[in-house]
């Protein structure tokens, strides 16, 4: 079969990187911040099974097993957070917890 | 093989660029989930079906539908929809898309000078994954197992709800 | 066994030294006893070690005549390696024995003419700094050290000075002369630059020999008028003679030891050390005799018409020094040297007697206050006698007469005859005003109420004094062979007996008209002295011919007004601002700390595209 070339694979995990960036930087819903991260570790995640199927090894699927736990340990982790932050302030803005100023 | 990588490709940033505009977080969380669908076709044409199988069943399957449990946990509000059209004006977007821009275009940059050969001439299978996974990266494997365990510990007792709230 | 006499050498120093230490830190609570005893005690150890050290000296001298004592190396700085070393030649002995000696009887009387202030043990530290820093600058072997020993006698002169710290314008006084000689020894030590600069070396005696051979006259010339400056300063000579008479407010055992036998000789010493100098830059040598000219006749003027007895003294002190200069300058060397060492006897005992005076008359010191002590108090009259002949230079009998004498026939056979007519009308100008203080003193009618002193702390200085400032002093003959070049006497015998007799002749002269003057009970030609054209020219020399008033308007006003001008210092707005901007600069980053979680994103974001572009592009 034929290959897929490396370097659109890798630009369209970067593409995806930088619009989950772009999430974290405009959106003020804490909830729409963490979607934003998982776009970003997923967009991660997608480079190293390229990187890894270019090589015809293994690892590179590894580490994209990693990433999922990390993900799910962090969205689990995030998700309590946001039921904590909600219950405290009411709101969901992301600009309310900024006691640490200064 | 390559026309399934380009169209799961076009359907994923098309996802992705509504997951960051929509005003509606389930809306949002959807078509997330639609963006990791897409991203797990791109995997099977790469030749990667265990990475593949993984992202739908764990990522879209689990992950997705804790977010979405949550959010139903808080009982959001029409009010909420309200205030996000406030907070996505147009003007809020300008500063933090040039700064993306110009990483993006770092990035494109570095990738695009450089003879890389082509990816997914071979593939690779579930049982090689496996062994790998148990030979030289078993401790790894324990690794994650144990950051399961505290994050498990963590999000049981930070969504505890305590009696003094 | 009599060469390790000399060793001794440098316990002259150390004695003082320790006398200073242990005073100081007793911080005034030993009982008057105690402080006199280490006061007095350490000047006598030191005296009776530079008497043995004479005696060795002269008894069986050293080879070469010079002996040298190194003691350690003071800095090392490549090829500069100044030594903390004493040196010991003929020239060197003589300053010794004059500092310890006349110090020691100061010491001594000061013990009892200081009894009863407050800070007596303070007194006596600095007094013992002075000494040493003294004999630091008189032993030491190399430029650096002398140097250091003239910052040294610098300090003690202020500190003494403004002794009696409770009246300002004692302060001020003490200011004046510090900043005054001040301003002279930056001068010098820029020609200890120039010299090093030009020669290579700081010693005193490789610079005297390597100056022949130098090809840069010109340089030398410049170091040689640059230490001119410093010993103009230090010897309060024209132009920076004003802080002299103002220091008399330092009580009289201090203007006796400072101001009067050592450390205003310090200039004369300096340039008689670097004779070579001078010898090789003869216009600086005929300058150097001009100052000490017109000094001399500044300074006589000045002293006619004084009424303060210390300040009569003062100006005394400075036209004396100004015969130094002029004997300096017209080549006469060791005729400075002894001029210098009898002139310390005859003005400490002036300046002691004066002393027992003030004290006698309940500290009054205008002389038209007093009147008729010659009978209260007949053993100072003898000394003022006495002193005062020394002073005037009477024929025959007083020490003065013999040093005067030389300088001005050496004068006369250099043929610098501008400096002999000023010398010889210099010794008018002395008699009539020496004697003037001693006619309106003793004679006349009694002022005041008047009670002599007592004890042997009070009498023996005086009486010790007066024998040497007698002929008795004449007779030593300081041993400066082959230090200091010695002059031909060309002619001697009948010229010189010629020139002896006028001088003796003009001495007398001036006692006579002092005593026309101011000896009968009505005064003759008052009617003169109170018109307008006399009593300006009683102005004109009171003040010191206007040059106290000639300073303030040329330098201090317009150093008060640039005073004034930055009196917000700009140079501390230049240092402020280096905390205004560390403020700045905090206000600034804090404020991009606030808590936000996107701000931090966007600062991790441009963090790292600028390091991307380092990467890429740089």
């Amino acid at each position: 079969m034929n290959g897929i070339p490396l370097e659109h694979g890798l630009l369209l995990a970067a593409v995806l990187f930088v619009l989950g960036l772009t999430g974290v930087l405009v959106r003020r819903n804490i909830l729409f911040v963490l979607m934003s991260i998982e776009i970003m570790m997923n967009a991660a995640g997608l480079a190293f099974v390229l990187a890894g199927s270019r090589w015809g090894q293994p690892d590179g699927q590894i580490m994209f097993i990693l990433i999922l736990t990390l993900a799910a340990a962090e969205a689990s982790i995030g998700l309590a957070i946001v039921l904590r932050l909600f219950r405290r302030f009411h709101s969901l803005d992301i600009d309310a917890a900024s006691e640490m100023r200064g | 093989m390559q026309m399934a990588f380009y169209v799961s490709a076009l359907v994923a940033l098309f996802a992705t660029m509504r997951v960051i505009s929509t005003r509606n977080p389930i809306h949002g969380l959807l078509y997330l989930v639609i963006s990791l669908l897409a991203v797990a076709m791109i995997f099977f044409a790469v030749g990667a079906p265990f990475a593949g199988a993984l992202e739908i069943i764990v990522y879209a399957g689990a992950i997705m539908v804790l977010f979405v449990f949550a959010v139903m946990m808080l009982n959001l509000c029409e009010k909420v929809i309200q205030q996000e059209r406030a907070w996505t004006a147009l003007s809020v977007w300008v500063g933090p898309s040039v700064l993306a821009a110009a990483l993006l275009s770092q990035l494109a940059y570095s990738l695009v000078t450089g003879e890389l050969p082509a990816a997914g001439l071979h593939g690779v299978g579930a049982k090689q994954v496996g062994i790998a996974l148990y030979g030289p990266y078993l401790l790894c494997v324990e690794l994650a197992s144990l950051l399961l365990l505290a994050a498990l510990v963590a999000a049981y007792h930070l969504g505890r709800l305590d009696e003094k709230e | 066994m009599i060469d390790s006499n000399l060793h001794l050498l440098f316990l002259t120093f150390v004695f003082p030294l320790l006398g200073f230490l242990l005073l100081s830190f007793s911080r005034g609570l030993l009982p008057e006893r105690f402080a006199a005893l280490i006061g007095v005690g350490s000047m006598a150890l030191s005296a009776l070690v530079a008497a043995v050290i004479s005696y060795t000296f002269l008894t069986a001298p050293p080879e070469g005549g010079v002996f040298t004592q190194v003691l350690w190396t003071w800095i090392q700085v490549g090829d500069f390696a100044p030594r903390f070393a004493l040196r010991l030649d003929g020239l060197s002995l003589t300053m010794l024995c004059v500092v310890t000696g006349v110090g020691f009887l100061i010491h001594l009387f000061a013990s009892w003419y200081m009894r009863g202030e407050e800070g007596y043990s303070r007194f006596f530290a600095y007094m013992n700094l002075f000494v040493a820093s003294m004999l630091f600058l008189v032993l030491g072997d190399n430029l650096l050290f002398l140097y250091f020993g003239w910052e040294g006698v610098g300090l003690c002169s202020y500190l003494l000075i403004g002794f009696y710290y409770q009246h300002v314008a004692n302060g001020h006084a003490a200011m004046k002369a510090f900043i005054i000689t001040r301003i002279g020894d930056v001068f010098m030590a820029i020609g200890l630059f120039v010299l090093f600069r030009e020669l290579g070396t700081l010693d005193i005696q490789d610079i005297l020999q390597a100056v022949p051979a130098h090809a840069d006259k010109d340089a030398l010339a410049l170091a040689a008028m640059l230490l001119l400056g410093g010993a103009v300063g230090k010897s309060a000579q024209l132009p920076l003679q004003t802080w002299l008479a103002d220091a008399m407010a330092g009580p009289t055992p201090v203007s006796a030891l400072i101001h009067a036998a050592t450390m205003v000789t310090a200039g004369v010493y300096l340039i008689a050390r670097t004779h070579t100098l001078f010898i090789f830059s003869p216009e600086v040598l005929q300058l150097v005799g001009m100052i000490g000219a017109v000094t001399l006749l500044l300074a006589g003027f000045s002293a006619l018409v004084q009424t303060d007895i210390k300040r009569i003294l003062a100006y005394s002190t400075m036209s004396q020094i100004g015969y130094m200069f002029l004997a300096l300058g017209a080549g006469a060397w060791q005729a400075a040297i002894f001029h210098l060492m009898t002139h310390a006897f005859f003005k400490a005992l002036l300046f002691l007697s004066a002393g027992a005076v003030i004290v006698a008359c309940h500290h009054e010191q205008d002389i038209l206050k007093m009147g008729g002590l010659r009978k209260k108090l007949p053993l100072v009259y003898l000394c003022f006698l006495v002193g005062g002949s020394a002073l005037a230079a009477l024929p025959f009998v007083t020490a003065g007469f013999y040093s005067k004498d030389e300088i001005l026939w050496l004068a006369y056979a250099n043929g610098k005859m501008a400096f002999l007519y000023a010398g010889l009308f210099g010794a008018l100008l002395t008699s009539i005003y020496t004697f003037r203080l001693i006619f309106l003193v003793f004679h006349g009618e009694e002022k005041t109420d008047a009670h002599a002193g007592h004890g042997i702390a009070h009498v023996l200085p005086l009486v010790v004094l007066l024998l040497l400032s007698t002929v008795l002093g004449g007779l030593i003959h300081p041993p400066l062979a082959g230090v200091l070049p010695a002059v031909v006497d060309t002619g001697a015998g009948a010229q010189k007996h010629v020139l002896e007799m006028i001088s003796g002749a003009i001495a007398i002269a001036g006692i006579l008209v002092a005593a026309w003057l101011f000896l009968p009970a009505r005064k003759p030609l008052q009617g003169f002295f109170n018109t307008r054209f006399a009593h300006g020219f009683r102005c004109l020399w009171k003040y010191a011919w206007g040059f106290d008033m000639l300073y303030d308007r040329v330098f201090v006003k317009p150093y008060m007004w640039l005073v004034r001008l930055n009196r917000n210092d700009v140079i501390d707005l230049l240092i402020e601002s280096i905390p205004l901007v560390m403020r700045g600069g905090h206000d600034v980053l804090s404020a991009t700390e606030n808590g936000r979680l996107r701000w931090y994103a966007v600062a991790v974001t441009s963090g790292a595209a600028a390091v991307l572009f380092v990467v890429l592009w740089l």
